[in-house]
């Protein structure tokens, strides 16, 4: 509630204090400036809080029960997908979605063992951002967002209305809530342990890595893998 | 009988050179990969993280079947042309050494991870395709790694690696164009070398 009732009071003005300051260059990044300076703070806060909760929690959390705690997580989201994929006109796999919800939360006890992927419903992975894109909506101006990081002002608003349907929202008491959702997030954090050090390793610039490559995988997304391709080879 | 002998281990080598020429594109890949994590699971200097002994073995198993030229190029888009051959030589190098030690660091980490290789759809006389591979880990999404691959006189070469879709290769143009803009080719030379010096350090 908090996060929600606060998103709600600072989206509307971040995004004002955002659009008086575009700046030339990079076309897609026109906020680049705030941008970065956002994202210096959200490093911060994942070099010093976040991430050493991460690795503490993979040491001490054994891998089969990590698993669970992903997989129950996932379940939650594959109605979202589910419900995504039919308003991006897949019935076939929306429904296989929901059919993965059922079968995950029964037979795999509410959520904790991925039985669905044993008998072949595959997981899909899908959003509002992705189905605004469908739809033909561009990503417009990248943004990112304090604490959740990447993002454009198309996911943003598709972010929006899944934060208004989590179901974690619903849970009455409130330590227990705020339980689940910070294990929610350092459970999402922990999978990206691998994938921050090749950033580390690989990029000349964090920023600017980071934002084209977030890019490029969400139009990578909203194709299902098919993205226009545009064919350039310079060699030679 | 020498001259015989001679013959015969011509033959084979022939034969031998022929059949490596001819594996498909997706054989090599499987190949290669499963001689590398074969290495890597059982050898416990790299999995306590020995940062030599797993640059020996991409050397020797993982580089050649590399083109970082063409990497190199891909990277730079229309810069490459306005480059010269010494700064282009330069750049390969620089970018080379980057591009092997993220990959090396990220192979380190390998655990638990299995590949799946997708069927390949190459026509026989296709000289440009895609191997396309999925990682999975336990606990996590799984990852499409996709190798791109040209046909070369001495065989396949891997010119891209794309993650999740996105090209590890082209998601540099835009950092590279900028870092042109600001000091021209020689600057985005400089900058190369700097990380590749600082990155080299922090992991001694």
């Amino acid at each position: 509630m908090v996060v929600r009732n606060t998103a709600r009071a600072i989206l509307p003005a971040l995004l004002a204090v955002l659009a008086g300051c575009a700046t030339t260059g990079n076309p897609a990044d026109p906020f680049e400036p705030v941008n970065r300076k956002i994202y210096a703070v959200n490093d911060t806060l994942d070099r010093y809080a976040l991430k050493p909760a991460a690795e503490g929690y993979r040491d001490v959390v054994p891998l089969p029960a990590r698993t669970n705690v992903s997989n129950f997580f996932g379940n939650i989201e594959d109605v979202w997908t589910g419900f995504n994929n039919l308003l991006q006109g897949k019935p076939r796999e929306g429904f296989s979605d929901f059919g993965r919800f059922a079968v995950n939360s029964t037979v795999g006890i509410l959520g904790f063992f991925d039985v669905a992927s044993d008998i072949g419903l595959d997981k899909h992975d899908e959003d509002l951002g992705q189905t605004l894109g469908r739809w033909g909506m561009g990503p417009g101006p990248y943004l990112m967002l304090p604490l959740f990081g990447p993002s454009t002002v198309r996911d943003t608003a598709g972010a929006i209305p899944r934060q208004l349907v989590d179901p974690v929202a619903s849970v009455e008491r409130i330590p227990v809530r705020n339980a689940v959702r910070g294990l929610r997030v350092v459970n999402g954090r922990a999978q990206l342990l691998g994938a921050d050090s090749a950033l580390d390793d690989a990029a000349l610039d964090r920023y600017s890595y980071l934002r084209d490559f977030y890019l490029k995988s969400r139009l990578n997304q909203v194709h299902d893998g098919n993205p226009p391709r545009e064919k350039d080879d310079y060699y030679e | 009988m020498k001259i015989l002998k001679t013959l015969l281990a011509l033959c084979m080598t022939v034969l031998a050179a022929q059949a490596l020429a001819q594996e498909t594109p997706d054989a090599l890949a499987r190949r290669v990969m499963n001689e590398v994590i074969a290495v890597v699971k059982s050898d416990p200097a790299i999995q306590a993280g020995d940062s030599r002994r797993i640059n020996e073995l991409v050397d020797a198993k993982v580089l050649p079947y590399f083109d970082f030229r063409h990497m190199t190029a891909l990277a730079m888009g229309r810069e490459w042309r306005a480059a010269t051959p010494a700064q282009r030589d330069a750049l390969t190098a620089e970018f080379r050494s980057l591009l092997v030690r993220t990959y090396s660091n990220a192979l380190s980490q390998y655990k638990n991870q299995t590949i799946d290789f997708k069927p390949l759809r190459m026509q026989a006389a296709d000289t440009d395709v895609i191997v396309r591979t999925e990682v999975r880990q336990p606990g996590a999404k799984p990852v499409s790694i996709d190798y791109q691959m040209d046909r070369q006189a001495d065989g396949w070469k891997v010119y891209d690696v794309m993650v999740a879709g996105v090209s590890l290769v082209t998601n540099y143009r835009e950092t590279f164009s900028q870092e042109i803009k600001a000091g021209g080719v020689d600057g985005l030379i400089k900058s190369l070398q700097a990380k590749n010096a600082q990155t080299g350090a922090n992991h001694k």
